[in-house]
This record gives C-alpha cells, structure tokens and sequence, in this order.
C-alpha cells in the first residue's frame, strides 16, 4: 500500500509516496537520493545507517518510514553548513579519524546530537554516545579525540 | 641493478606506459593495481609519485585497478602493496624522470647537473626552460621496459614522502560519499542472490509465489542450477524477496560440516599432507627438559562494516563490472572464464568499499552482478549482499590447532624446539588452485569441479606456515605442517593469514618458558635474540611501556608482552597491554614500538598499526563463527561480537625512525602481538594459562572453576 508521507530532511520539506511499512533508510537513499546513511546490517546493531530524528540518533535501517511522518530528520549530508564543513567533519580529517570510513556517516550524526546537548564531553561520555556504533577498522581513539577536538571548535565559535 | 631484482609488480608489468602517462597539461596519471580497502594505500603511492617526479600530490591523478589501463598487479595483500607496489612506482618515476632530463639535458646542451624540477617543470640552474613533462611527451617514448637502474632519491632529500600527507580519499568519505555502494546510474535494476548454505547444497524447494508477495511489488525470478537470483527495479523489493527466500528455502545434499567442525578434535582427525622442515643443528636430539604445550584458533569472519557491493553492465558484447574486489585485474580474467567471455571483453573498475580485511565477498558479488548483467544486456545491475549472507556464505578465515615442543638446556633455553600445525587452506581467492573461487558460478549447472587445494606457498609467505618459525635464537628447529585439504568449507585469507595464531602460540609458550626459567618475559625474550633491530624493537616497546619499573599492579591486574617479525622479513612489532581481569578482560592501556623501515605516510602508518592492535585484541577476545546444522551459525552482530567503542583502551605507538632501510609491510604486524600479549597478561592475571581462542569470558569462567 503506497501512500503519501511528508516530513523535513536536513531541514527542507519531502514528501514522498511510498509503502508505509518501507524502512527509512531505503527511503532516504533510493527515493530522496541521499545515500550519505549506510547500510550495514539492517537490524540496528552496527549504526552505519544512524540518522538524527528530532535531534535524537536513531537507526534508520528497519524504521519505518510512517513512523517520522511530520518529524525532522538529519542526515549526514546535513551536517554541512553554508558549504562549509562541520567541526566535527573537519576534526576527523584533522586526526584522520578513518580508514576505510564505512562507519563515519553514522558517527558523525550521533557525535553531533551529542556535542549539541554536552560540548565538553568526557573520554566515558564520547564512548557512552558511539557505543551503538560498530568499527572494523580500529579508529575508535581518533574519533574519541576528534570529537573532542570539534567540541572545543564548538565552543570556541559559540564565545 | 639486474633484473631480477625488480620488484613483482614491474616483473609482471615491465613497460613504463604501464604505469604512468602525461595526458592532461599539468597532471600525471600514474597506474596501480593495489586498491584502496582503507588501509590508505592511494595516498601513501602518489607522495612516492609525486616525490620522485618532482611534482605536487595534486597533480597526480592514481588510477588504481582498471584493469584496462592499471597494471595487472595481483591482489591488494600481504602487506605488500607498500614495499612491492610502491617500490616498483618508485622505480618508474625515478626512470621516466631520468628519461626526460636526459632529453633536456641534450636539447640544452647542458649536464643533467644544472637541472632540477619543480611541479614537473624543468629548470636549468634554477631558471625556467620553458620545457615540461608534458611539452616533452611527445618526444619520449614510454613504450620501453624499465631498466630499474635509474637513480632513485635518497630518502634524507625527501620533501613529501616520510612527510604528512592527508588521506584523499576522506573528504568525501566524511561527507558520505566515495563508496561503491552510493553509486547511482538512470535505471538501475537491483538484483539479490540465494546463498547455498553449505557447498553443493541442492535446492529442494522454494516457494516463489511466497517470495513474490514478501517483495511487495513485481519482481523477476533467475533460477539456473542453484543459482537464484531476484531483479528489480525497487531495492527494497529485492531486499524482501530475499529475505523470504533465505527462510523459505530447503536445501538437501552437497557437504555438510559437522558441529565440532574446527575443534582441535576435528583438525586432527582430517586428512593431510603432510611436510616437515627441519633447520639447525642435524643430528640427535638433545637430552633435557621437555616442556610442550597445544594452542588453537577458532574459526572467524572479517566482518566488514559495509556489506558487498557490485555493479555491472553487459553491452555490445562487453561486459564492465565495479567491484571493492582486492585484486581486479585477477578478478576480470575469472570473471572472463566463468562467464565465457574472451577477457579483453571484460573490464573491471575498481571503486572503494568497506574495509577489507581478507578475502571478502566483494569478487562473489562482481559475479553475481555480471552473471545477471548478461542476461539483461543494457541494464546497470546492482547487487548488495545482506548481513546475513556476508556471516553465513563469506570465505571464512581458518581454525587452526598448533602445538609446541621444546627441549631445554641447564640454563632453561630452548636447545631443541618444534612446532606443529595442523590446518585448512587460508587461500581460497580466484584463481587460486585454478579455481574460479567464485559462489555463483560454482552453483551454475555443470560447475567445474574444485581442483585439489594447496596453501599459500612459503615463498610467498605460507598460510598456515606464516610467522610458524619463531623469530628466536634457536639452535634446532622443526616444522611440521599438516594441511588439511579437504575442508569443506571456502577457507580463505583473513589479516595475517596463519601468522596471528602462530605468533599468539610462539609467545604464549616463550612466556611459559620465562617461567620456567624464573626469568622476567623480557629479559627471556632478549636472551634469545641478536638481531639488532628486533632488540630495539623489544627494548623500545619495555621502555614506552615502562615494563622494568612497573610497580605491583592491584590484584586482577597483569601486563603481558608480544613480538613477531611480521612473515619474517616485514615490520617488527612489539605489544604490552595491560588488562584487568574479572569474569572477563578489560583492557587498560596497550603500547606498541615498531619498525617498519623507511615509512611513506607515518601517520597512515600509525593508524594501521593502531588498527591491526583493535583488530588483533577482537580476534582473540570476542571472535568465533560456529557451525550448527551444517550451516554458519553467526548471523547478527549479536551472534558475533567484536571489540567496541567502550572495549577500546588508550594506545600508545613509537615508530622507529629507520629511514634508510627499505619500506618493511605493517599493515599486518601488529595483530599477532597483540593477542598474544593480551594472552599473557591474561595468564599472568589467572594463574593459570587457556591455550584456546577465543578468551571468552565462559571460558575464563570455567578456568577460574575447575581450580
């Protein structure tokens, strides 16, 4: 059963018609062309495919669709602002927070939501945030730092 | 310099034009076959490009495994793509640019002396010529074999390589973007396959109206031999229907592995071959203590964040595949065969995927997307594999069972020592044993049967057998390698390959032998080794880790060590972590000293061995892949967990300045010390020492009981 769905990505208003029951994740990536969220397992245990909804990091890989009608949802891709980078985007080149960077899309929205809420978090408090996230690669240190790093950014602009 | 001393790749790919070409004003395309699969390989080869012709990283454009255009240079592996692939882009610039200074210098009438470059422009005494690489293309032929006898730079006049280069493939990486799997083309058909879920199984049955009305909207149905593949327009679609498919499907026949598949049990009861090496002192064995000791490594899976991903198009009778695949052109000549076409039809693009750690899925689904591909000519075919099927239906990295034996001297030295491996193949990539390699072909009617397997030979660093000789003073040495080719399963190469569990058994035993000897871990270690750097190595890694003044820890807190030469002759690695032990580990603190020569991108550098530290402390910690009903058991990250943000403790790396020593492997070196260090400690932490992988809070549990 297709039907029409309306909410706001990265700030500007969709609406697509689509199967209610379809997952966010293959919303976003297949009828609104952003395919900055990953998919890695499709059973909300490895976080690539984090998203922002409301402010809050939820899994996009088996949400589905009907359930964000009306809601505000944030993609990496909207991270970005003005055509510049984010802190945080700019602080993962910094320390090199990546290798094959698989992971980072799903990183980067739930580092966000939780530099917005805490600006100077802890070592526990970063860790307690990316636990939802999976990382093959060994990069967990870099990112821990450079969300840091973003977060002094942060602050420093906010002065 | 003779011949034979060129690297591999240039052996394998000798003309110049292979690898390099002035085409754009300003800009150089130089060729690779090694890919990308995150261990930010194409950034480390344009500073050595960029170095030798004396131009700006920017104006290198890499491309890296099209197989139409990039040498042919095997697979992306072994920790050779650095000192193998990089030494032989080395040579090729340091000889085209001595080819056109040359032609300047005689243009000129002027020693090659009084010239230099800067951003590929020559200079004669640091004034414009108005003559560049790509003014002077035209009249220098690349159409000739490298002699590899060109003047490379020396290492002290380095500007970029050795220097910082920011990785360019993350960029777009941190924006989302980059990755094969976001690549979008007009009509696009998504396609999913059917797994067999053991080799040979038959379908028996499928109910396809069920599987269609699971998909939720039309969907095609391919279905030749065990092959069945689902096509559509929608990737939901085809995500559904295979989902369906997978628990509707009812398999019969094929090979079966039985439960206990992998135990040490089960290794030694299988068939072998069998080949001892001994080295050292011949003659009788002699008299003393014997201490021996069995180790063994489960099965596990690369686990890969991103699933597999290919696309491919099949027009005018010429097929064009994208695939993550670690070896594309090796890729394009078995994908030529199995599907039966004339190679020079294939071409295959090389476009970045998830890390890739080992053998992975990638080149199953380069034929899963051109199998289909050629039966709807036109269409751009994509296929994504599911979690499910990248647990259940990947190549899988080897149990192994490994037992030590040693003979000790009055001052309790290892006067005779030997090691015995049992183990399945740990390469199974296309092409090997002259087999496709490939899941869907092999389900195809009339599949070739599987040619008999072998191991990775020891010339190019063994598979089972890597890393089995320990690095040590010892003055008699035997090997003894069962391998078990009648596997059956798809065992195949995962980091490091056979070396992390040898390594992880060398250095429990060398452990179990300090005790013996009453002597400190270290000072053992030291009081077996000559080479110099392999001291420095040892003794850097004692020192950052401050081992000599470690003061009592609190109870349920140890520290243990690890070292290996990484397949002998690669990077030197040494590992101290500290662990506190309750019901399970808890990793406090690991530092790590290495030397890997001459390093290109010393923070890329870093990172790897940082990595190969996570992935090593996950490997013996967490992994297991184990069988039920004949099928892979693992098919969530629940099932199989690996090393997370909050298992990660803070590392602490010194890499060893050696500039003028050639370009050592790393991205390999530090995975095995690591787990054995972590083993150490563990057994320090105890009491008492578990030989079997992985260290699992059950079984440090069940140790702590059966006292």
């Amino acid at each position: 059963m297709t039907e029409k769905y309306g909410f706001a990505v990265n700030g500007r208003p969709v609406s697509v018609e689509c199967d209610g029951t379809a997952p966010l994740l293959s919303v976003l990536r297949e009828y609104l062309g952003l395919r900055g969220s990953k998919f890695g397992c499709g059973t909300e245990q490895c976080g690539a495919c984090m998203v922002l909804i409301d402010g809050k990091p939820e899994y996009s890989c088996s949400r589905e669709v009907s359930t964000v009608a009306g809601r505000d949802v944030t993609t990496v891709e909207g991270l970005a602002k003005d055509g510049g980078l984010h802190p945080l985007q700019q602080a993962l080149l910094d320390e090199q927070a990546g290798q094959c960077g698989y992971c980072l899309s799903g990183i980067l929205v739930s580092a966000a939501a939780l530099l917005e809420k805490n600006p100077k978090p802890s070592r526990a408090e970063i860790i307690a945030a990316l636990d939802p996230h999976l990382c093959r690669c060994g990069i967990h240190n870099r990112v821990i730092r450079a969300v840091q790093k973003a977060g002094a950014a942060l602050a420093e602009t906010a002065r | 310099m003779i011949s034979n001393t060129l690297p591999l790749s240039l052996i394998d790919n000798p003309i110049l034009s292979q690898w390099i070409a002035f085409e754009q004003p300003g800009r150089v395309r130089v060729g690779s076959g090694k890919v990308e699969i995150g261990q930010g390989i194409l950034t480390a080869l344009t500073q050595i490009a960029a170095e030798e012709l004396d131009v700006r990283p920017e104006q290198i454009n890499l491309v890296s495994g099209q197989t139409d255009i990039s040498p042919a240079e095997g697979f992306t592996s072994g920790s050779y793509s650095i000192a193998v692939g990089g030494a032989s882009i080395r040579l090729v610039c340091a000889e085209v640019r001595s080819l056109f200074l040359d032609q300047v210098a005689e243009e000129l009438r002027c020693p090659v002396s009084e010239l230099s470059i800067e951003d590929g422009r020559f200079l004669r005494a640091g004034k414009e010529t108005g003559r560049d690489y790509w003014s002077m293309a035209g009249e220098i032929t690349l159409d000739r074999r490298a002699s590899g006898t060109a003047p490379v730079k020396r290492p002290s006049t380095y500007r970029i390589v050795g220097k910082h280069l920011p990785r360019l493939d993350l960029p777009a990486k941190v924006a989302g973007a980059g990755f094969i799997h976001d690549i979008a083309t007009e009509n696009l058909m998504h396609a999913r396959v059917l797994r067999q879920p053991w080799r040979g199984a038959n379908l028996a049955a499928l109910d396809e109206s069920a599987v269609r009305r699971a998909a939720g909207t039309p969907i095609e149905i391919i279905r030749e031999g065990e092959f069945v593949a689902f096509t559509s327009g929608s990737e939901l679609a085809v995500m559904r229907a295979s989902e369906a498919a997978r628990a509707l499907a009812q398999w019969q026949g094929g090979a079966q592995p039985p439960a206990d598949v992998g135990s040490p049990a089960w290794l030694k009861r299988q068939a072998s071959r069998d080949k001892t090496t001994d080295t050292g002192k011949p003659g009788r064995a002699p008299a003393g203590r014997m201490v021996e000791a069995s180790y063994s490594r489960p099965f596990l899976t690369y686990g890969s964040i991103g699933t597999s991903c290919a696309l491919a198009e099949f027009k005018d009778g010429a097929l064009k595949a994208w695939s993550h695949s670690q070896g594309p052109a090796v890729l394009r000549e078995w994908l030529a065969r199995a599907l039966g076409l004339p190679s020079a039809q294939v071409n295959v693009f090389h476009r970045q995927g998830a890390g890739a750690y080992g053998h992975n899925t990638a080149d199953d689904a380069a034929f899963d997307a051109s199998f289909i591909a050629m039966r709807h000519p036109g269409r751009t075919v994509r296929v994504q594999w599911s979690r499910e099927d990248e647990f259940a239906a990947a190549p899988i990295s080897t149990a192994m069972a490994i037992k030590l034996s040693a003979t000790l001297d009055k001052d309790n030295k290892p006067a005779d020592w030997k090691i015995e491996i049992w183990s399945p193949p740990h390469a199974q990539r296309p092409g090997m044993n002259g087999n496709s390699n490939l899941l869907g072909a092999a389900a195809l009617p009339n599949a070739p049967p599987l040619n008999p397997l072998g191991d990775v030979p020891d010339e190019r660093g063994g598979g089972a057998t890597r890393n089995a000789v320990a690095i040590y003073d010892l003055p008699r040495h035997r090997l003894i390698h069962h391998l078990l080719p009648e596997v059956p399963m798809r065992t195949s190469s995962l980091r490091g390959l056979g070396a992390w569990a040898n390594v992880f058994a060398i250095e429990s035993f060398i452990d179990e032998l300090a005790d013996i000897a009453g002597e400190d871990p270290v000072n053992y270690r030291l009081s077996l080794l000559t080479d110099p750097r392999a001291r420095r190595v040892v003794e850097t890694a004692a020192r950052l880790s401050g081992w000599f003044e470690q003061r009592k820890l609190p109870e349920g807190r140890a520290r243990g060590f690890g070292f290996a030469r990484y397949k002998n002759i690669a990077s030197f690695a040494a590992v101290v972590v500290e662990v506190e032990v309750d019901e399970d580990i808890s990793l406090k603190k690991i530092w790590c000293a290495a030397d890997a020569g001459l390093v290109i991108a010393p923070d890329g550098a870093r990172n790897q061995l940082e990595g190969g530290i996570i992935q090593g402390a996950s490997f013996v910690m967490r992994e297991q892949v184990r069988f039920e009903d004949g099928r892979v058991a693992n098919q969530t990250w629940d099932d199989y967990p690996i090393l997370r943000f909050s298992d990660i403790p803070e590392i602490e790396i010194e890499l060893i300045d050696n500039p003028n020593e050639p370009t050592l492997g790393l991205g390999e070196a530090s995975v095995g010390p690591t787990g054995a260090a972590i083993g150490n400690a563990l057994a320090r932490a105890l009491g008492r020492r578990i030989r079997d992988l992985p260290l699992t809070r059950e079984r440090i549990m069940a140790t702590l009981l059966s006292e």
